[in-house]
């Protein structure tokens, strides 16, 4: 029987969302503490689309990522003190510290892999898609990226294909209206990224990012048609990036804070669970996931180091 | 024995991987390039139409989506046509196929084959001529296979399909016409294991895929004048046989490589490099490498001739570094 995938939200999607904010705030801590190196994208502000899709989504549904995977990762189910063994470079990581931020991977749940270029992950989503459908499979694939990635032609190619071939993939387009550090508007005329995938036939729309109650049950549907045999579709989620481009960036507070303040996703799914009277539910949410957030950032922190020795494993697969 | 064109080769190890095992999809249709043979493989397309995409003329996205079909389950055997169009999926092969192993630290792996024809053949011009195993062996993450012959390319590409890697197989038109004998039940060929076609005491050369015909033809008119030469075919260059070339140079004294990627950087730098490094003291003559020029490829045909590494190129280059002043 093909599953049907969940349109509501409740306080456990709460919980995943404060889950998210605070590993991507003990990271930044982290990061200036000199704890964690390299380069950090994190997605604060971000959280409703990385939890409303995922949450929709079987464990065995297989999910891509960009270079601010954190969110993604930890929807599908991946720990945070794996994930921050991870950034942090120990072998413990999931990687053992050969992937880092940029690179997070853990198939186990479904986390299939992040890549740092741009729209990278694009044609490997819809290949997971064509496996699922080649070996008839239920199997649904997901590919998050940035509005950056719509200007690229990989990202064409990709949607003419996931078209074409009417695979079962699900294209998420977090537009957070910053493609580093340039606005939209200074890379493409293009004002509405949805309109791409209208030009290849693929089912669009174009939803507050920000509001949980608003991606859920659309990407439910996107998925459910996904899942059974209606091929691709495309979500442009409108989104609000609360850090700079990456860790460390001088233009780190963007915006009014009043204004970020209305746009946080975590607040706003907050006031409805409130309105929907289940206060009751939320009570100590942020705390518990707090507490163990830090946690798993210290056991993390005290994993071992990489040895000389694994450096040269894994660079092909042994037979 | 039974004889076998190279490019009826092609198709028999097309069909044995699709027959063998159900999570081969091929995906491409130029396996033969545009050739007279490219029908050829039409047949087996007829038969196995699900298992068989005809993709747009997008490389990128259709290498990655085969990645990404890899990753998921599948082994996929994608075909790039000419060499030159690797470029156009270089972002996917080098940065997302090579890596992805190691990145994950050995979790997620990529069983994939990437099929291209590479070399001058004949008007190809400086798009359609390239040969980037070299580019490709700066990559660390992807096995490299250069058949020369029916039998070796069938054994090859068999451990190909079966390696949980991303494999590039490296064809040559020129070669599809090439006849050989097939074992009836020839088994996959390990990767890493050298041939030598031809045994010889005076003069080893080096030389992969097409290459290796022009530098046999070169050694047995050499062998008229004399010159005795021993033939290293690497079959792989990753992995790379290295004791089987270090043997030779230490059986000859003497070493050219010949190599159809150009002089600077080629697959010939890294092999004299690494004789150079292990076996200096065995060396009677400086190593000679006669590779493609570093030029574009040029159209013209008296031009092309210039460029590639042809065999009368091979002949002066072999009696240059035995020392014999002349020809026969």
């Amino acid at each position: 029987m093909v599953v049907t995938a969940p349109a509501q939200s409740g306080p456990e999607d709460l919980e995943m969302m404060w889950r998210i904010r605070a590993f991507e705030e003990k990271a930044s801590e982290l990061f200036a503490r000199g704890k964690i190196s390299g380069l950090l994208h994190l997605a604060i502000g971000q959280e409703a689309t990385a939890v409303g899709v995922c949450g929709a989504l079987q464990p065995t549904d297989r999910v891509f990522s960009g270079h601010r995977p954190h969110g993604h990762a930890i929807a599908k189910g991946a720990e945070t003190g794996r994930l921050f063994a991870e950034l942090a470079g120990r072998r413990t990581g999931y990687c053992g510290g050969k992937g880092g931020s940029m690179h997070l991977a853990a198939p186990e749940v479904g986390f299939v892999t992040a890549t740092g270029i741009v729209a990278g992950n694009l044609p490997l989503a819809l290949g997971a898609a064509l496996s699922s459908k080649c070996r008839g499979e239920s199997d649904v694939a997901v590919a998050f990226f940035g509005d950056g990635a719509a200007q690229t032609g990989l990202f064409h190619e990709c949607l003419n294909l996931a078209s074409l071939w009417q695979l079962p993939v699900v294209l998420v387009c977090e537009n957070n209206g910053f493609a580093e550090f340039s606005p939209l508007s200074a890379h493409t005329v293009v004002e509405r990224l949805a309109d791409h995938a209208d030009t290849y036939g693929i089912p669009t729309e174009t939803i507050d990012g920000n509001d949980l109650t608003v991606v859920r049950p659309a990407a439910a549907a996107a998925i459910d048609r996904a899942r059974n045999g209606g091929g691709p579709s495309f979500l442009e989620c409108l989104t609000h990036r609360l850090r700079g481009h990456y860790e460390g960036d001088p233009t780190l507070k963007r915006g009014a804070a009043a204004r970020d303040e209305a746009k946080d996703p975590i607040q706003r799914f907050t006031r409805f669970l409130h309105d929907a009277a289940r206060s009751a539910e939320l009570e100590g949410i942020e705390v518990r996931v707090r507490a163990e957030v830090e946690q798993a950032a210290e056991e993390a922190l005290a994993a071992p180091w990489p040895e000389r020795d694994d450096l040269l494993t894994n660079v092909v697969a042994q037979p | 024995m039974p004889r076998m064109l190279y490019a009826e080769a092609v198709v028999e190890v097309l069909r044995r991987s699709v027959e063998g095992d159900d999570r081969v999809h091929l995906m491409g249709q130029y396996f033969l390039g545009l050739t007279p043979h490219r029908t050829m493989v039409g047949d087996l397309y007829r038969q196995y139409p699900d298992r068989v995409y005809f993709p747009p003329i997008a490389e990128l996205g259709y290498v990655g989506a085969g990645i990404g079909a890899a990753i998921a389950g599948l082994r996929p055997i994608v075909d790039c046509a000419t060499a030159s169009f690797t470029f156009q999926a270089f972002a996917q092969i080098l940065n997302e196929a090579a890596n992805i192993h190691y990145m994950s630290g050995g979790q997620t792996s990529v069983p994939m084959v990437i099929h291209y024809n590479h070399g001058v053949r004949g008007g190809g011009a400086a798009q359609h001529s390239h040969s980037p195993q070299a580019m490709m062996w700066n990559t660390p993450g992807l096995e490299i296979v250069t058949p020369s012959n029916p039998a070796d390319l069938i054994g090859l590409v068999l451990t190909a399909v079966a390696s949980d890697n991303p494999t590039i197989w490296v064809d040559h038109v020129r070669l599809f016409d090439i006849e050989g004998e097939v074992p009836e039940n020839i088994e996959p060929i390990p990767f890493g294991r050298a041939s030598i076609p031809r045994e010889g005491t005076d003069l080893t050369i080096f030389a992969s895929s097409w290459m290796v015909r022009r530098s046999l033809e070169a050694s047995e008119l050499l062998a008229s004048e004399g010159i005795s030469v021993e033939v290293v075919d690497p079959r792989t260059l990753v992995p790379l046989d290295e004791e089987a070339i270090l043997r030779s140079v230490a059986k000859t004294g003497r070493l050219l490589v010949v190599d159809e990627c150009h002089l600077r950087c080629g697959v010939g730098a890294e092999i004299a490099a690494t004789v150079a490094e292990h076996a200096y003291g065995d060396l009677l003559a400086p190593i000679r490498r006669l590779a493609t020029l570093d030029v574009p490829v040029p159209f013209s045909p008296p031009l092309e001739q210039y460029v590639e590494p042809t065999t009368a190129k091979i002949l002066a280059a072999a009696r240059s570094v035995t020392g014999v002043q002349s020809g026969a």
